[in-house]
């Protein structure tokens, strides 16, 4: 079964996003990363979707319920790198992200999540 | 509609996988139009909503991407046709936030937001076809 690989730095989770996902993946992520942040202990988690060009409502979503399982958790989400077109886009669309950090790449997503070193 | 030039694409909705293919068939056919990055990611995600509603709703149907030159203009008319139950109250489904799954419930009213055109077809027992466009002026 296909995934979307998720990287351990540390008290961290990386996901880099770089397929257009369908909505079966997006669920199998979300449960993934939620499972991941109890093994691993992990107190943040990194979502990297400045390769994707499209994040609708079902996207959207996942994006919020991984921040709030994150939570439950003790872990904070930021999501890095979105697109112009695609900020502009949900707007319009009238989809809040909740619970979530952004930053506009990897490294000030770090910062914020405060995160300086990798045991 | 009449145009001076049609061509249209079939994309069946049976699976999660036909929404990706559809959304990719989407981008090919806006980008040869000359949209926009803005102007693509706005339809397509219009589309991703509808095409989603087909299939989780609908069970499943098809997507027609059709590309249409008329007159001083040309653009797109996307049309999502499903046998399924319909919609019994469009006001109520069109409402933000309102959703009979799991949904967000944005995506018919954001699909309109998005588009330039959009029109509803339904009725309980009858399928729903939902039909947006967009336009480039020359």
């Amino acid at each position: 079964m296909e995934r979307i690989p998720i990287l351990k730095m540390g008290q961290l989770l990386l996901v880099t996003i770089q397929v257009d996902m369908h909505d079966r993946l997006a669920m199998t992520l979300q449960d993934d990363l939620t499972t991941r942040i109890v093994k691993d202990r992990a107190k943040g988690v990194l979502i990297d979707i400045s390769a994707l060009d499209l994040v609708d409502s079902f996207i959207g979503r996942m994006i919020n319920n991984i921040a709030a399982m994150a939570k439950i958790l003790d872990a904070d989400t930021v999501l890095v790198g979105m697109q112009p077109a695609v900020a502009i886009t949900l707007v319009e669309l009238g989809l809040t992200l909740e619970g979530v950090k952004t930053a506009l790449n990897v490294e000030r997503g770090m910062t914020m999540l405060n995160l300086g070193k990798f045991s | 509609m009449i145009g001076n030039d049609i061509d249209v694409k079939v994309i069946p909705l049976r699976a999660d996988e036909d929404v990706v293919r559809m959304r990719q068939a989407l981008r090919e056919c806006l980008v040869s139009i000359g949209f926009s990055l803005i102007e693509q990611t706005k339809m397509i995600t219009a589309a991703s909503e509808l095409g989603r509603n087909t299939l989780r709703y609908g069970g499943g149907g098809e997507a027609h991407i059709e590309k249409v030159t008329d007159g001083g203009r040309r653009g797109v008319v996307l049309s999502f046709i499903d046998q399924g139950p319909g919609i019994e109250d469009v006001d109520l489904a069109l409402k933000d936030g309102y959703t009979t799954g799991n949904g967000m419930g944005l995506g018919l009213g954001g699909a309109r937001r998005l588009a330039d055109d959009f029109e509803l077809t339904t009725a309980p027992g009858k399928g729903t076809t939902v039909r947006i466009s967009k336009w480039k002026l020359f």
